[in-house]
């Protein structure tokens, strides 16, 4: 009983939380239709920036932050990686833990787009019923002599529109891979250790980004 | 000049060595505490020791042939050796009872080692006949053999016991290590491993920036792929779901993960489509 309330309780405040980033009008929009025109946006601009093709993290980072997160969900994220530890954080650390999981997520994103290389994008068709409220939207990536890489964005349907909560690449969910990473760091040294394995990461991978550039 | 490269040799080479050192002293120190992972120490000895390996000959090996050879050159070079290996893939695919697969897949053999001039050009894919991936231990499991624990070999990496005795037999087979005479046959070996690793440098560096410890990061993303690969990326969707685990009964979702793993006879009926897949768990 109590288990039932504490879930609706955490699904009422997803809900809430969910339309945090809303700056998407799109709310009619349908999940597989976002998905294409994001991707095919953020490619074409890719493929016409120099700067970003001569390695320019910065600006691919906010090419990200101003074309992709708005559609990204990342308190679902959050919450989905820390699985069972979840419930157990405050509602700061759960802000701090979102914060700096983003920052992680954003800084591994821009890396793995600037090694796009003019593959091509294959849209797979969404059979969406009306009463849907959670899909998986796949994106082949083709590349020749191996097998297509899989992109499936899991995708929930939010008041401000369809919002990614997992990102799964050639069947390794992003969000699941991150659970035993992050249940070990919370055994070893609670949510506050996680919170600064996290921040120590981050720290360092700015820096190491900063060395590339020079 | 000769002695420079020499130098560096040696010096790699003790890097290797200590490396080797190294892992094997704090390998001993971890303990397992992952029920798929029951030789974890072990493990990650080994991945410390390949690690080495990787940084001292691996990763600069791979950057000088990406950054020396022109992009068409190692398109040929993957190409080449991925029409031989569509021998084998085809060999699994009718092991797994894929005769449809199968036969893409001894097309593909067939257009790409004439029109595409010794599988260095891939026509197939560009008229629609689709590349798969197959392997012994996929087909091990999809006769319905568990994972198995993960094992870290030397210098082959992740793996897991089925897919370990899988490898043993990916080898017996392998067309380019059958070859003779010997000298060509190394020389196959050597570009196609570092063809392989080049394709993956930059894979290891979002790996790098992406875990905070990279060897469960790795791990995990291992045993996800394999088991994505043995459902030709269709896995059971309850499993893939994430929405019912958040629940608080989370703890029991390794249990019942290995369970479904172990018996994916039981877990095919939610494989047969999108449509019929599971409603996320609901709260109990």
């Amino acid at each position: 009983m109590l288990n039932r309330l504490l879930s609706l309780a955490r699904r009422l405040l997803m809900f809430a939380v969910a339309g945090w980033p809303g700056a998407a009008p799109a709310q009619e929009v349908l999940p597989d239709v976002l998905v294409k025109s994001v991707t095919l946006e953020v490619i074409d601009i890719i493929r016409k920036d120099k700067d970003i093709q001569a390695g320019d993290q910065k600006k691919v980072i906010d090419l990200i932050e101003l074309k992709v997160l708005p559609h990204f969900n990342f308190t679902s994220m959050t919450g989905l990686a820390l699985g069972a530890n979840w419930p157990k954080a405050t509602v700061e650390q759960k802000k701090h833990l979102t914060q700096e999981f983003r920052t992680l997520l954003v800084r591994t994103y821009a890396s793995a787009l600037s090694a796009y290389r003019d593959q091509k994008f294959d849209f797979l068709p969404l059979r969406l019923k009306p009463t849907d409220t959670d899909v998986n939207v796949q994106v082949r990536v083709v590349q020749s002599g191996a097998q297509p890489v899989s992109i499936d964005y899991s995708m929930e349907k939010t008041a401000v529109g369809w919002k990614v909560y997992d990102v799964i690449v050639g069947g390794v969910s992003l969000v699941a891979n991150y659970r035993t990473d992050f249940a070990n760091q919370v055994r070893e040294a609670g949510i506050d250790g996680l919170i600064k394995t996290l921040v120590a990461k981050n720290r360092s991978n700015a820096s190491s980004a900063r060395a590339e550039k020079k | 000049m000769a002695n420079a490269a020499t130098g560096g040799f040696i010096a790699r080479a003790r890097l290797l060595l200590a490396a080797l050192a190294v892992a094997l002293a704090s390998g001993c120190a971890t303990n397992g505490t992952d029920a798929r992972d029951p030789i974890e120490g072990f493990n990650r000895a080994m991945y410390g020791f390949n690690e080495g390996f990787d940084e001292a000959i691996g990763k600069p090996v791979a950057t000088a042939y990406r950054d020396v050879l022109p992009t068409f050159v190692r398109t040929g070079v993957r190409n080449f050796f991925a029409n031989i290996d569509d021998l084998f893939i085809g060999v699994n695919n009718l092991l797994q009872g894929k005769p449809g697969d199968a036969v893409g897949d001894f097309a593909r053999l067939a257009f790409n080692t004439t029109i595409g001039i010794l599988g260095l050009i891939d026509v197939a894919s560009d008229i629609g006949l689709e590349k798969h991936n197959e392997d012994f231990g996929q087909t091990f499991g999809r006769w319905g053999a568990g994972d198995g624990p993960y094992i870290v070999w030397p210098l082959f990496g992740s793996s897991t016991v089925r897919d370990s005795i899988g490898s043993v037999l990916d080898v017996h087979f392998d067309p380019v290590l059958n070859h003779r005479p010997v000298d060509v046959r190394n020389l196959m070996f050597v570009t196609r491993a570092t063809g392989k690793r080049a394709d993956l440098l930059d894979a290891s560096r979002v790996l790098e920036e992406a875990a905070l410890d990279k060897y469960v990061f790795q791990r995990d993303a291992y045993l996800q792929r394999r088991r994505s690969l043995i459902y030709d990326g269709n896995p059971p969707r309850e499993e893939r779901s994430l929405r019912g685990e958040r629940e608080p009964q989370a703890e029991l979702a390794p249990a019942e993960r290995s369970e479904a793993a172990n018996d994916p006879v039981a877990a095919a009926p939610a494989i047969t489509g999108a449509d019929n897949a599971q409603p996320p768990a609901q709260p109990r």
